[in-house]
Order: C-alpha cells, then structure tokens, then sequence
C-alpha cells in the first residue's frame, strides 16, 4: 500500500503515460527553478505535437529549448521567448504556434486553472492584440477583459525540498510559477533536490500541500545560470 | 546635451520618495537603483518573486536560485521577502507597487504605450510590462525623446502594437520630462542646455509649453 507516498524510482515511471499532443505546464523563470530532469526524460521520450506553457522556453541547449531541435513542441503559451535561434527560426518560418501573454495573466491563468475558476477578468492587456478576441467589460469605469484559465495534462515542476507525501518547499526565486503550475496539472509530477519522510518539514513551511502532487522523484541539479552578475 | 543613460537614471531617483515599493524595468530603469538618496529607504519589487532585491552577488555569494526579472544573479536586501509569481502579479495588478519605472519605443497623447514589439523582427513578447502598465498608478517611462535619424518617438497615436492603452502620465526622454494628460503632451523640464524650440521640433504630438520651462537639476 502506498497510501499517501508518492516517491517514484525512475524519471520514466514519472513520465509515464505523457503522450503526443498533449499540454504541459511547467514551472521556472529563464532557466531558474525549471524541471531539468523531467525536460530531459521528454526529450529521451520523443513525445511530439506537445503544447507547452511556461513561461519561457529554455536556451538552445538546456531547458523547454532542448525540446525543438525534434519538433517536439507545437504550441508554446509564454511572455517571453526567443533565448534561442532554433526557436526564432521554428517561429519564424511557422513551424511553431507562439501565444504569447502577459506575465501575471499566466500565472493567474494556472492559478485559476488549479482552483476550478474557468475564466477572470484582468486589465492587463486592454486595447492591446492581447485583447483581440476576448469579452471586454467595464467594472467602476475601467476596461477589462475576459481571459480563460489554463489546465495541463501534465504539470513539471521543480521544489527545492519534499516529504514522501509530496508536501513541497520551494528555494528563494526558483519558485516562481512552480505553485501554480503544481496546481493545474491532471498529473502533477515534481522533482526536487532532497525528499524527507512526513512529519520533518514545518507544516506552516509547506509552500505547496502534498494534495497537488501525484508523483515524486529526487534528482540532481545542473541549476545553469543565464546572466551571471557580480559586483566588483 | 541630450541626458546620459546615467543622468536619466538620476533624475528619475529625484521622484523616489521615502517607503517607495519600487518595480524598475531593465535597460535604464536598472540603474535607477544606483541613485537612491541615501536619506530615504526604498525596496525594489522584481515580478519573478522577490521584493527587497539587493546589489548584485560577489563570486561567493552567486546562487541560481536568487534571480531578478533580467535574469540576473542578485542578493537580497535586509527584510525581503519571498513569494510566487501569482503572488507577485497581484501586488502589481492590485495596485500596491508605488512607482513602476520602464522603457518604451512609443507613447502617444493618449496615453498609450508600445513597448514589445516590431513587427517583422523578432518577437520576444511582453513579459510582464502589460501587467506593469495596466496595474500601476505611479509609471514613469524612459526612453530617447526621437531615433537616431530624428524621428519622434511621442506621438500623436502609437504606430506599433500597444503595451497598454491610456496608463502613461510621465515621460522622462533624453532631452526632456513631460506629462501627458487631455490628450497634450505638457513640457516639465528641460535637459540642461536643450531649447524648447529643440523639443518642439522633435515632438510629433501636441506639446503645451509654458514659459520659462525650467532646466533639469541634478
């Protein structure tokens, strides 16, 4: 009986059942706090037509990046891309669907997404080609507009600590989107970089609560950085 | 003389004031943080999750996992603080930033502000300047008050795709610091040693000037 343990040996028991066309939604801001393990298993997979959100994709050869040169992504939902040339030449030539949206608007589409709340009204985007096909409405005389929420089939996401349970603590700014995405994924996988058993972590610490997360794995972490800056 | 980048960056820390939460966009907004008064404390939010960013790293103190919006290592100030980015975006969009300082290509009489994207080159997106735009009350946009070949970039309406629609009332460009408001652009102040005739003369849409539009201090 498992019961509540959610710890998996194997990064392809993690990402069993991930097949073509599917959406997944991923944690990470540029290359801090992303599911680096879990990237690299959908890569060893080969699953294609994927449509990803995130909110950036990677660099050439690390991250959501190492996913193009095999066209395994169809669609990608993000506020800021382009890190690399294979993307500005799939996107370029039409070989790759770009959405792009607001910041906030994502993080709030996975939130609402990972609530049960379909849709939310945001100024953010108004009178802009964000807006183009979406309800507008007026409250207290400002615009806003409808924007829907987001759901995966899958969610990726990277926490810094677990419990067997599945209880997760994220490390400083490689949070980010990681909660929302724990939240709206039908199967929530995490990887993370020390699992304990229950009871060791702080309940009031928990960031994220076990009932989020449907599988679980320890990994090891290149944790790149994208623009290393130092005072002098 | 048209400012520097530096001199931009100061003359908006004169509109910093003490207990400012302080979002600053990247390029010039940046080095806003290098001309805080010494005698006022203000904490700079960074949208990826972290309010209280601090001065870059020494080699020692580099972590992956302490990042600002540019992407860039970072440290922590005393008293920060830590959250999501769903969290961050509800400060922003709930109104709780008090000055939100960022670049534009365009703005217009109107208000409105085109800051992310050309079409036809590459499409890098938004970020979070739409949110930026459409949550703040308190937004100063710096940016060069023409291009190089002296074509203006305050308009009478914006030629590129819109960041946001009527939410700019500051400007601070290279040659001057404008408010926009009933549809006018409105001539503050002028960098030191540029005429009036000069911004006029690179300002497409309407500009009320007053008389004697005094000089920047710094």
């Amino acid at each position: 009986m498992a019961g509540f343990d959610k710890v998996v040996a194997s990064y392809e028991e993690a990402m069993a059942g991930l097949t073509d066309n599917m959406t997944v939604i991923a944690g990470g801001f540029g290359l801090c706090g992303i599911p680096e393990n879990l990237i690299q298993e959908i890569k060893r997979k080969g699953t294609k037509g994927l449509t990803l959100v995130s909110n950036n994709c990677g660099v050439d050869d690390f991250g959501l990046g190492i996913l193009l040169p095999d066209r395994q992504i169809k669609k990608i939902i993000a506020s800021y891309v382009g890190e690399n040339a294979e993307f500005e030449r799939q996107m370029m030539a039409g070989e790759l669907d770009v959405e792009l949206t607001p910041q906030g608007t994502l993080a709030e589409k996975m939130r609402a997404g990972g609530a049960g709340i379909p849709a939310f009204f945001t100024a953010t985007g108004y009178g802009t080609p964000v807006a183009v096909g979406k309800e507008e409405r007026k409250f207290n005389g400002r615009h806003y507009i409808l924007e829907e929420a987001i759901t995966g089939d899958f969610a990726i996401v990277k926490a810094w600590k677990a419990d067997r349970y599945g209880n997760l603590v994220f490390r400083k700014t490689a949070r980010n989107f990681n909660p929302m995405a724990a939240t709206a994924g039908k199967i929530t996988v995490v990887e993370v970089e020390e699992i304990v058993e229950p009871g060791e972590l702080d309940p009031d610490q928990i960031h994220t609560a076990g009932i989020y997360v449907d599988r679980l794995i320890l990994g090891t972490f290149e944790k790149r950085i994208e623009q290393r800056t130092i005072r002098s | 003389m048209a400012l520097s980048r530096e001199q931009l960056a100061q003359r908006v820390a004169q509109e910093l004031q003490d207990g400012y939460y302080v979002n600053l966009g990247i390029g010039i907004p940046t080095l806003v943080a290098n001309y805080v008064p010494e005698d006022i404390e203000v904490m700079l939010q960074s949208e990826n999750g972290l309010l209280g960013m601090g001065q870059f790293p020494t080699e020692e103190e580099i972590d992956a996992d302490l990042i600002n919006a540019g992407k860039q290592t970072v440290t922590m100030a005393t008293g920060a603080s830590l959250f999501d980015s769903a969290e961050s975006f509800a400060m922003i969009r709930g109104g709780h930033v008090d000055l939100t300082v960022l670049g534009a290509f365009e703005v217009d009489v109107n208000g409105n502000i085109a800051s992310y994207m050309i079409p036809g080159k590459l499409i890098k997106g938004m970020g979070g300047a739409m949110d930026l735009v459409a949550g703040a009350d308190n937004i100063i946009v710096t940016m060069t008050h023409a291009s190089k070949h002296g074509v203006s970039k305050l308009l009478n309406n914006c030629t590129l795709p819109l960041t946001g629609k009527g939410c700019i009332k500051k400007v601070l460009t290279d040659l001057a610091y404008i408010e926009i408001k009933e549809g006018k652009f409105h001539l503050l102040e002028r960098a030191p040693g540029v005429s009036v005739e000069e911004i006029i003369k690179l300002t497409e849409g309407e500009l009320v000037v007053n008389e004697n539009t005094p000089e920047m201090q710094f």
